[in-house]
């Protein structure tokens, strides 16, 4: 049982950042926090991701010396391009690409790639979010849930005289 | 067929399903630079003609030379991120290519009437990029392209609902909901799509399927489709993840609400149908298992609790909206059947069901430019005073009881034939019960409509006729006609579902 | 030139056409009766027609909506009956809908109109249908729009009316008659009426059959079996003609010659009698005939009065279509020609008392009959023809019915036949009595009824007397199908 934890033990800090992030999102009535717990949840993700990428013993995906006679050009896309296929933590896949790149252990760049994409979107989310809090803040003047339920509840049964 | 597909000159054509993506998101840009709101309509009106233009020979090419495969930027996949048109896509492309243009002539007056004025071009700005995130979440075959196109949608999406608190501060909270539930389900999505990564090492949808077949499935990818499944269905407003969906279709601009009822939930709920049949195999046990215990029991639940809360409304537009989770019901439904008849049913109620609301939301957005109308009381009469809108909203909300003569009729026809087929006597009957549900809460706006006589006017006057703007009515009744118009003439909406179905489902 | 394809089109186009006639001659309302009326006269010319051809079956192809689902008229002496009965006898109410719209000064008499073109259109539909599919189609028109025409007066009570009468027909068809109508297209593959069962031909068991017949029974809501009636007696706001034509003949009707063609041609009367609950079902209409009588005879509004008359003499034709004999489903095709003659009647009559004096009670109508004569005659000749005597022409179908029963094996029901014929004269006759024979209220009528409301009914009266001595004729038209389908179903069994 320990075993299997301390193998898996990249996912307990995300899994611990994830659960608050959720649960900060769900206690709070405050929207501005709110946010805070949402980003918090989207950071975990990424966490996620990156160390999916991690091969033990690899360098940063940056190709050294020079390597290959041939096309500099060619090598960098096949190896981009099995880093891709086969770069998923899985060990024989990880050999394989290894033994294209030179012998050469290589992180799975990938990940990587993919999280800098989740984090403009993420930040684009943290962006609206915030400025619907600020155009909320001016239009019932607070950003507490109850407070808005009930400025919204008032106007319900207000209007349905 | 042949027609569609020689539409476009062959240059243009070989590139169409990059064009479709592309062209809004440059617009936008160009939109969002116009100097007034008139001038961004233009622009969003071209882009959405060329859209339509784009989706009816997407169309022609694949039922005539087949699946295409684009591969974006000339990096072949599965390493490079591949567009990917079957028979699947092609029908949500057509829907959202065609309605979307639809509702962009209905936007003119609708959008002068509740945008301010300097808004009015970065509204549609926004809108275009919310086009473009929908139809690339249609066509891309690469996973992670699916969240990146999904949250393109989304996050415009929560700008142009927002934009409703010009006429109401609700719309407010509700894109705010929206943007936190949303943002939720796209989180969930992408953690499930990193643990299919995990397991296959790949992006590539086609390039998943395959190796999950081979590999076999354990679980990794059980956690993935759980991710996957409740992510998507937030998007989907699945039962009992439709919470944001009533407000923000209650408080959104008329425009808004019309475009996203008949597009955006479907697109999802597209997505779902991939992830679940092409990614994972229908087959294998936990997805067998969760079509009967999850979709089926999820969709009767939400066909009969959502219906429910929708006759108790006192908003015409959130009445509409829980109508609309009770109907995505009826598409989860026919997904949990398992069988290609239920999901060829399920396929055709969602273009059926964006025929209606589509009407249905544009009918209460006449209503509500003309007469200020938001309230179910305040429909009283409008059939005295603007009966040309009013009828068009009866034809489409008898279509959403199922009555013959609509297209209503024939997605439920299909719907209880497919669970016939598949011995679900229980469904049947949830089914009726379901449709009396909606004639409960669709008899509730017609006899306002047309039993009680409208409010005087000012001065005692009797309330005048006032006719909505033709570009409010042209589209409006053009969808009210394709309700009855796809009743006779059902062919190329069950043809196109088959299609779907079979497409994934690998049948005759 | 004159193909019996066009002249099934045609049962369709002229009330069509009809109605588009009568809405653009809005303005002009001479016109606009005139416009009904020849439309009404063209229709009954062209129904005829159909009568004589209706033994060749012409089809015509409506739409082809999907692969395997058509809309499809096909021609069968039962659907042509129908339809002649329907059309005959809206001539003669469209002249008391004139008498009566204008005699009361009513609003909206276009929408009436052109609505009352509609049903009758839809009506024809659901006659000459080829198969359910398009019968459930029609059948659903007829109801959406009898609608507007139930609710005419607009006030409180005709808008609750309206609601029961809607969500109970609406409800009860798709409900049950739409899962009814899906499920016989998945087991037979099709929804056409054929000779002799469409199920039973498909070899259905029993069991199943058992089960989709409840369900077509309660589904046919507009049969008004127990207990699904309520609609019929709330449907008694809508004005006298509405009451007479509609919920005397095209809607009421409508369902129970739905009944009949599906107990005929879906089922096939073997099948029938094999199921396990058409026993429990002809006994629940035994019952419906029995209650709806001895409720008919507590109220005292008329229209009420013969409002549950009309749910009474409905269940004869579906206790006919349960009884699968021959004979009862020959009488129970009778009973849809003779009780429309004869409660169009006594609708017309309770519409013109109510014109001439504003009177809707029994009990108001003390001595009525000496100021008009010719009317309270034409009633009691309708009342006579529903209690069944001879020489009128409801007598036939009480006939067949008994020696239906008899033949099939359920005596004890005769009982219920003659114990309802018994309630009739209770609850029908005291009006005549009361109306000739007590002492006026009043010195003389407020005033004097117009033409056009007294002579319809007279006309009706006079035609309960000839169908008496035309059984002849209709029998050896209407023979036929049941004959040859109960071979038929024989043979297939």
């Amino acid at each position: 049982m320990l075993e299997i934890i301390l193998e898996r033990f990249n996912y307990i800090p995300i899994i611990i950042l994830m659960m608050t992030g959720l649960y900060v999102v769900i206690a709070t009535g405050n929207l501005v926090k709110r946010l805070v717990g949402l980003s918090l949840f989207q950071t975990s993700v990424f966490l996620l991701y990156i160390t999916m990428g991690k091969v033990f013993g690899g360098q940063p995906p940056i190709i050294v010396g020079d390597y290959h006679g041939e096309d500099a050009g060619h090598g960098a896309e096949a190896a981009a391009g099995h880093g891709a296929e086969h770069g998923a933590g899985a060990a024989d896949h990880a050999a394989e690409a290894a033994q294209h790149a030179a012998e050469i252990a290589y992180s799975n760049p990938l990940p990587h790639v993919l999280i800098l994409t989740a984090i403009v979107v993420g930040v684009a989310t943290l962006a609206v979010g915030l400025a619907l809090v600020v155009r909320i803040r001016e239009a019932y003047g607070t950003i507490e849930d109850d407070a808005l339920n009930a400025a919204d509840y008032s106007l319900e049964t207000g209007s349905a005289e | 067929m042949d027609m569609l597909a020689s539409l476009l000159p062959a240059g243009i054509a070989v590139h169409a399903p990059a064009l479709i993506v592309v062209i809004p998101l440059i617009m936008a840009a160009v939109a969002a630079l116009m100097p007034r709101g008139i001038f961004a309509w233009g622009v969003t009106l071209a882009t959405a003609i060329a859209v339509a233009v784009l989706s009816l020979n997407i169309l022609g090419q694949v039922s005539t030379g087949g699946v295409i495969s684009y591969a974006m930027g000339g990096w072949l996949p599965p390493v490079g991120i591949e567009l990917r048109v079957d028979m699947l896509n092609v029908p949500l492309l057509l829907l959202v290519g065609i309605v979307g243009l639809l509702c962009v002539i209905y936007a003119l007056p609708s959008v002068a009437d509740e945008i301010a004025k300097k808004q009015q071009s970065l509204f549609y700005s926004a809108f275009l990029v919310c086009f473009a995130g929908l139809l690339g979440v249609t066509i891309t075959g690469d996973a992670f392209n699916v969240f990146v196109f999904l949250e393109i949608s989304s996050i415009s999406t929560y700008t142009i609902i927002a934009m409703g608190a010009g006429k109401d501060r609700r719309a407010l909270t509700a894109s705010y909901n929206y943007l936190v539930l949303g943002t939720i389900g796209a989180t969930f999505f992408v953690i499930g799509v990193g643990f299919l990564y995990m397991a296959t090492g790949t992006l590539n949808i086609a390039d998943m399927a395959a190796v999950l077949e081979q590999n076999g499935h354990d679980r990794v990818t059980q956690a993935a489709f759980a991710f996957i499944v409740v992510g998507l269905g937030l998007k989907a407003a699945m039962f009992p993840l439709h919470v944001w969906l009533p407000n923000a279709y209650a408080f959104a601009p008329n425009f808004v609400t019309a475009f996203l009822a008949s597009t955006a939930t479907k697109v999802a709920f597209y997505a779902l149908i991939r992830f679940v049949f092409s990614v994972f195999h229908p087959e294998v046990n936990f997805v067998a298992m969760s079509f009967t215990w999850l979709f089926a029991v999820v969709g009767v639940i939400a066909m009969m609790v959502a219906s429910v809360q929708a006759v108790f409304q006192t908003d015409a537009r959130r009445l509409l909206a829980y109508s609309s989770v009770a109907q995505v019901g009826y598409m989860m439904l026919g997904l949990g059947m398992g069988t290609a008849a239920g999901l060829s049913a399920s396929m055709l109620h969602l273009m059926n069901h964006a025929l209606m609301k589509g009407a249905l939301f544009m009918a209460l957005g006449a209503f509500a430019l003309n007469f200020g109308v938001r309230r179910v009381k305040d429909l009283a009469g409008l059939g005295q005073t603007m009966p040309a809108s009013s009828a068009a909203f009866t034809v489409a909300s008898l279509s959403l009881v199922g009555v013959p003569l609509t297209v209503g009729f024939t997605s439920k026809w299909y719907l209880v034939t497919a669970a016939l087929e598949r011995g679900w006597w229980w469904a049947v009957a949830a089914l009726m019960i379901s449709s009396l549900l909606a004639l409960a809460y669709v008899a509730r706006l017609l006899s306002a409509i047309w039993m009680e006589t409208p409010p005087a006017g000012k001065a005692g006057l009797a309330p005048a006729r006032r006719l909505a703007p033709w570009m409010v009515l042209a589209p409006m009744s053009l969808l009210a006609f394709a309700n009855i118009y796809f009743f006779f003439h059902a062919d190329p909406l069950v043809g196109l579902a088959r299609a779907a179905a079979n497409a994934v489902m690998g049948g005759n | 030139m004159w193909t019996p394809e066009l002249s099934l089109a045609l049962a369709l186009a002229i009330p069509a056409i009809g109605g588009v006639a009568v809405a653009l001659l809005g303005k002009y309302p001479n016109l606009r009766e005139g416009a009904t009326l020849v439309s009404a006269v063209l229709l009954a010319l062209n129904v005829a027609y159909l009568v004589e051809i209706a033994p060749s079956h012409p089809v015509l192809e409506l739409a082809n909506l999907a692969p395997g689902l058509h809309l499809v008229f096909r021609l069968e002496p039962l659907g042509a009956l129908f339809a002649a009965v329907a059309s005959g006898l809206w001539i003669v109410n469209s002249l008391y809908s004139i008498g009566y719209m204008r005699g009361n000064g009513e609003k909206n008499q276009t929408r009436f109109y052109v609505c009352f073109c509609i049903a009758i259109g839809a009506a024809m539909g659901v006659a000459l249908s080829g198969n359910l599919l398009t019968m459930f189609l029609f059948y659903e028109v007829l109801t959406l729009s009898t609608y507007p025409l139930v609710t005419h007066k607009g006030d409180e009570n005709a808008k609750r009316g309206g609601k029961i009468y809607l969500s109970i027909l609406l409800g009860a068809s798709i409900g049950l008659l739409l899962p009814a109508v899906i499920a016989t297209h998945y087991l037979a593959g099709s929804t056409d009426f054929v000779a002799g069962g469409l199920l039973a031909v498909n070899e259905v068991t029993p069991a199943i059959a058992g089960v989709l017949l409840v369900l077509f029974a309660f589904g046919i809501g507009k049969a008004a079996l127990m207990p699904v009636h309520p609609w019929l007696p709330n449907a008694m706001v809508a004005p006298t003609p509405v009451s007479a034509l509609l919920h005397a003949v095209a809607v009421v009707k409508a369902g129970v010659f739905a009944m009949l063609k599906v107990g005929t041609y879906i089922f096939g009367p073997a099948l029938i009698a094999a199921t396990p609950t058409s026993d429990a079902l002809a006994w629940i209409a035994g019952i419906s005939i029995v209650l709806s009588s001895v409720v008919a005879m507590t109220k005292d509004n008329l229209k009420a009065r013969l409002a549950f008359s009309t749910v009474s003499q409905l269940s004869y034709v579906t206790l006919g279509v349960m009884l699968a004999s021959p004979l009862a489903m020959l009488g129970g095709a009778l009973q849809i020609v003779m009780h429309a003659w004869g409660k169009i009647t006594l609708f017309m009559s309770a519409g013109a008392i109510y014109t001439a004096t504003k009177k809707t009670e029994i009990s108001q109508m003390a001595g009525l009959g000496r100021y008009m004569p010719w009317l309270f005659i034409a009633y009691t000749v309708g009342a006579l023809s529903i209690i069944g005597l001879p020489p009128l022409g409801g007598t036939w179908p009480k006939l067949f019915l008994m020696q239906g029963a008899w033949e099939s094996g359920h005596g004890l029901l005769i009982v219920a036949l003659v114990a309802s014929s018994i309630l009739n004269v209770a609850y029908l006759l005291p009006l005549s009595a009361r109306g000739f024979f007590s002492a006026p209220e009043e010195a003389k009528l407020k005033k004097k009824p117009p033409m056009l409301v007294i002579l319809p009914p007279v006309i009706t009266a006079a035609g309960v007397l000839v169908l008496f001595f035309l059984i002849g004729p209709l029998r050896d038209y209407l023979a036929p199908v049941f004959l040859s389908s109960s071979l038929a179903a024989e043979a297939a069994l």
